[in-house]
């Protein structure tokens, strides 16, 4: 059954909107799905709604292309692009069937895929935003190279919606694969997956996803039918489970056994893949290392002064309050020049403030 | 008067750099005059020639405390005069810190000061198995700080990416002299993506001091198989009908009748001189894989209209096929007293009507043009032939390149896939952007260097500057091509 996204433009709308708020400097809050509401600190205002917007601006698969209006369901692209045989090749965390497309660009999270074949900002082609003056301004373009002028449709992935309204943008796509299989092996300690999985990346090998939980390690093969039998029979190991929807959505055992146990508090350490980074505690470990799930929030500022140590971060992914924000504050340097750019795109500050750092 | 000025400041320096790091007699400032866009020269005032980090440090804070212009510069060998000199300014060369700091085997990683080559980082982990994907055709030359600087391409970016999605971390010198890292080693950087703003920023953000690469481990196979044809467009058409099969070569390349033949003629790469069109396309991965997908390709090729396709027999062959891709440039610089190498990207469905117009062009302005191109990226590279001895041809020839780019433009293209904007493309900026959007890019800038000393002049036109290039190139208000439908 042929997908149909309704075709929907509200820009004029929303321009209306922000001209009004920011002649007062009051502030708005932007909504979309609200799928990742829990994700980033509490912020303040009016709701500007903008999950409505919505439409398939372009969609030609033999591009690898496809420019959206920000405000379409997750859901319904992918089935859409599943339709032609393609995929998001950073396999985005909906965590409802509300999600859109906008929230997926502004959180900028990316699956179980990431290691392996990149995260949002590396698909992202261009942007087509409204900044805090109400004006329209279009970043990059719909096709795969484009080095004219600096390049801020990446600016916007991550940015938590502080730095404008995104009303449309391009992402490369990528053709699904033949076919995927996940085999499971033992590895006692975290240290020991590490070094293993890291290993197998320093191979030419159809890798996707990795996971260790528990002494177990889940790896998926991604690639043509050949290509993943010579790997499987490579590597051996046993079948193993597909868990990486679970993973991807947090309806793994790992996260539902967090909100009974644990005030619902859930910690992401982002590190260098290969790390060793002691830690007492039962985690969950994703990305060939680069990601890892802790319960709780205890140790906060002792963990996040030990992850900036080796160039990482912890995000207090869900639970994050006033005295335990979401994110790990910058060096100075970098958060004035956040400030600065913030400026420039939204000088009366009005758009989701403090969502990523406070005073921002 | 700036005899004065460059001797004042050659003191100034010397306080912190050796004698020899401090270029200040004309006779050697020469070698640094233009970059791999030669039409454009200047002489700066100086050139240095820091070693550390510390020492770009002390360079960046005195120019910014005197409003000295910077111009960083790496092997300069930009095609779009990114490290032109400036005539009130220096040059500050990363020559000197051409050093690979660390190789880390398991995580698949290198720390490099900005001055290695390129292709100095594939041979020295060869040994290990990897590899640094990115592959400019100038690699043996250009440097990983200019790689940074332009967000460079090669002819595997298609599968790869290009130089952003390559990077992992920059340790950069901002414009008042401050360090700052950038890095996304974690694979989830938080807060605004300023790694990904300095991909590109063509030296007017800061000065990289210091990159970590990704590495990637060699495929275990690749072939190539090449595609000849009758007709560019059928060609251009089989590479979209490739993609569409859900086949991602590791690179897809097209030259036309003009471009095979000077290659031939230069390398003997064993290329039909007769075709109006081959297509070099290379896959990789497991045997297996390969083995599958050059089936599919040589059936999707004939499908298209191929004459024939000929699959390199063995890995002489196949590095053989590519020798005339790879030399394409000089040896169209062979045929022709000069070549202007333009660099716009289009969709890929409109090869086949861009090619045409290129064609119309050249014959209007009676100027040749050879093209050999990323084709899978959709990134052109016309080759306009002209010889600039004669009176006016230099002039005639940037006119036809403007045209092109504004018909990539046109087409939901861009004026430039990999080779900056430059002082080149700047008057095109005014066309594909707005003035808001110029403004933006200013107001950007202002946020890391508000003095302007980091290579001003390039990249982002100013107001006064997009008004002389309208009155120029817009006639009676209407923009080139009306006849096609605007992005
Ligand atoms: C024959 C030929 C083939 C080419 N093929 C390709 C190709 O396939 N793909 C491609 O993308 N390009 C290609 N190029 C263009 C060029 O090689 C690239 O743009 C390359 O990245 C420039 O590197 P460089 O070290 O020579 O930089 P330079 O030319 O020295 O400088 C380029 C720009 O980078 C800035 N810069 C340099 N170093 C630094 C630094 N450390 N910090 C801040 N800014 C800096 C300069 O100010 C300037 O704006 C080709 C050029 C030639 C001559």
């Amino acid at each position: 059954m042929a997908i149909k996204i309704v075709e929907r433009d509200l820009h004029e709308e929303f321009q209306a909107k922000i001209r009004e708020a920011a002649a007062k400097a009051e502030a708005l809050k932007i909504v979309g799905g609200g799928s990742k509401a829990f994700y980033g600190n509490a912020t303040e205002g009016e709701a500007l709604e903008v999950s409505g917007h919505s439409g398939v601006i372009d969609y030609d698969p033999a591009e690898l292309v496809i420019t959206l209006r920000a405000g379409c369901k997750l859901k319904d692209v992918k089935a859409l692009l599943a339709e032609h045989g393609q995929m998001f090749g950073f396999e985005p965390p909906g965590f409802s069937d509300e999600a859109t497309i906008g929230g997926v660009i502004a959180c900028g999270l990316s699956g179980p895929r990431r290691a392996f074949s990149g995260a949002v900002r590396d698909f992202i082609l261009g942007v087509k935003i409204l900044d805090g003056r109400g004006d329209v301004l279009n970043f990059g373009g719909r096709v795969i190279k484009n080095v004219a002028g600096f390049d801020l449709s990446r600016l916007m992935v991550g940015a938590m919606g502080t730095l404008g309204v995104l009303l449309e943008v391009s992402l490369r796509v990528i053709p699904e694969f033949e076919t995927e299989t996940t085999l499971g092996f033992v590895h006692e300690s975290a240290e020991e997956h590490i070094q293993w999985i890291n290993e197998l990346g320093g191979r030419p090998l159809p890798l996707s996803a990795s996971m260790w939980y528990k002494g177990q390690s889940l790896i998926r093969l991604s690639g043509s039918e050949r290509g993943v039998n010579s790997a499987v029979a490579k590597l051996g190991g046993e079948p193993g489970e597909n868990v990486w929807d679970q993973l991807k959505e947090q309806s793994h055992a790992f996260f539902s056994d967090i909100s009974s146990k644990n005030n619902g508090h859930l910690m992401r350490i982002a590190l260098p893949p290969t790390t060793h980074f002691q830690l007492n505690q039962d985690q969950l470990i994703e990305w060939g290392g680069a990601q890892r799930w802790l319960h709780g929030d205890s140790e906060l500022e002792v963990l996040r002064g030990r992850a900036s140590h080796f160039h990482g971060n912890l995000c207090v992914f869900r639970g994050s309050s006033e005295s335990k924000p979401t994110f790990q504050l910058p060096s100075d340097a970098v958060l004035t020049l956040h400030r600065s750019l913030k400026s420039k795109f939204d000088p009366a500050r009005i758009f989701n403030r403090g969502r990523l750092y406070p005073g921002l | 008067m700036a005899d004065n000025k460059r001797e004042k400041l050659s003191g100034m320096f010397r306080e912190f750099l050796d004698q020899e790091s401090v270029v200040d007699q004309p006779t050697s400032l020469a070698a640094y005059e233009c970059d791999g866009l030669s039409a454009y020269r200047q002489l700066p005032l100086l050139v240095v020639l820091p070693e550390t980090i510390k020492q770009v440090q002390q360079v960046v804070t005195l120019c910014h405390e005197h409003s000295i212009p910077i111009v960083s510069r790496g092997a300069g060998t930009s095609l779009s005069g990114g490290a032109l000199p400036h005539q009130d300014g220096i040059v500050l060369s990363l020559a000197k810190m051409n050093r690979i700091l660390n190789i880390d085997q398991l995580s698949r990683t290198a720390v490099v000061e900005p001055g290695v080559r390129n292709l100095a980082v594939s041979e020295a982990v060869q040994h290990l198995g990897l590899y640094y994907a990115p592959d400019p055709s100038s690699q043996i030359a250009c440097s990983i700080g200019g790689n940074v600087a332009e967000n460079a391409g090669g002819v595997h970016c298609l599968k790869y990416g290009l130089t952003v999605h390559n990077i992992l971390g920059v340790k950069l010198i901002l414009p008042n002299g401050e360090l700052v890292i950038l890095d996304q080693q974690s694979l989830q950087s938080q807060g605004y993506d300023l790694l990904a703003l300095i991909i590109g920023s063509e030296g007017m953000l800061g000065v990289v001091v210091e990159v970590t690469l990704k590495l990637l481990p060699i495929p275990e196979c690749a072939r190539v198989v090449m595609g000849i044809f009758d007709d560019v467009e059928k060609a251009g058409n089989s590479v979209a009908d490739i993609i569409a099969k859900g086949i991602i070569p590791a690179g897809i390349e097209l030259m036309d009748n003009p471009a095979i033949r000077a290659a031939e003629d230069f390398v003997k790469a064993g290329y039909p001189t007769e075709a109006e069109a081959i297509l070099i396309c290379e896959l990789d991965g497991t045997e297996e894989e390969v083995e599958a997908q050059i089936t599919r390709v040589e059936a999707v090729m004939k499908a298209a209209g191929a004459d024939e396709t000929r699959l390199a027999r063995d890995e002489a062959e196949r590095l053989l096929f590519w020798s005339g891709r790879k030399a394409a440039f000089p040896a169209v610089g062979r045929i022709s007293p000069d070549y202007y190498c333009i660099d716009g990207t289009i969709p890929r469905k409109t090869l086949g009507v861009v090619l045409n117009e290129i064609r119309r062009l050249s014959e209007e302005y009676k100027l040749p043009v050879a093209n050999v191109f990323h084709a899978g990226d959709g990134n052109l590279h016309p080759l306009i032939l002209y010889d600039a001895n004669n009176e006016g041809e230099l002039e005639k020839t940037e006119e036809l390149g403007s045209k092109i780019l504004q018909l990539c433009i046109a087409q939901g293209g861009t004026i430039t896939g990999e080779h900056g904007v430059g002082v080149e493309k700047i008057g095109e900026m005014c066309v594909q952007f707005s003035e808001l959007e110029r403004n933006q890019f200013h107001a950007i800038r202002d946020s890391f260097d508000s003095n302007g000393i980091m290579n001003p002049g390039k990249g982002i036109p100013t107001l006064a500057r997009c008004a002389e290039f309208n009155s120029m190139h817009v006639h009676h208000g209407e923009l080139p091509f009306p006849e096609l439908e605007r992005f």
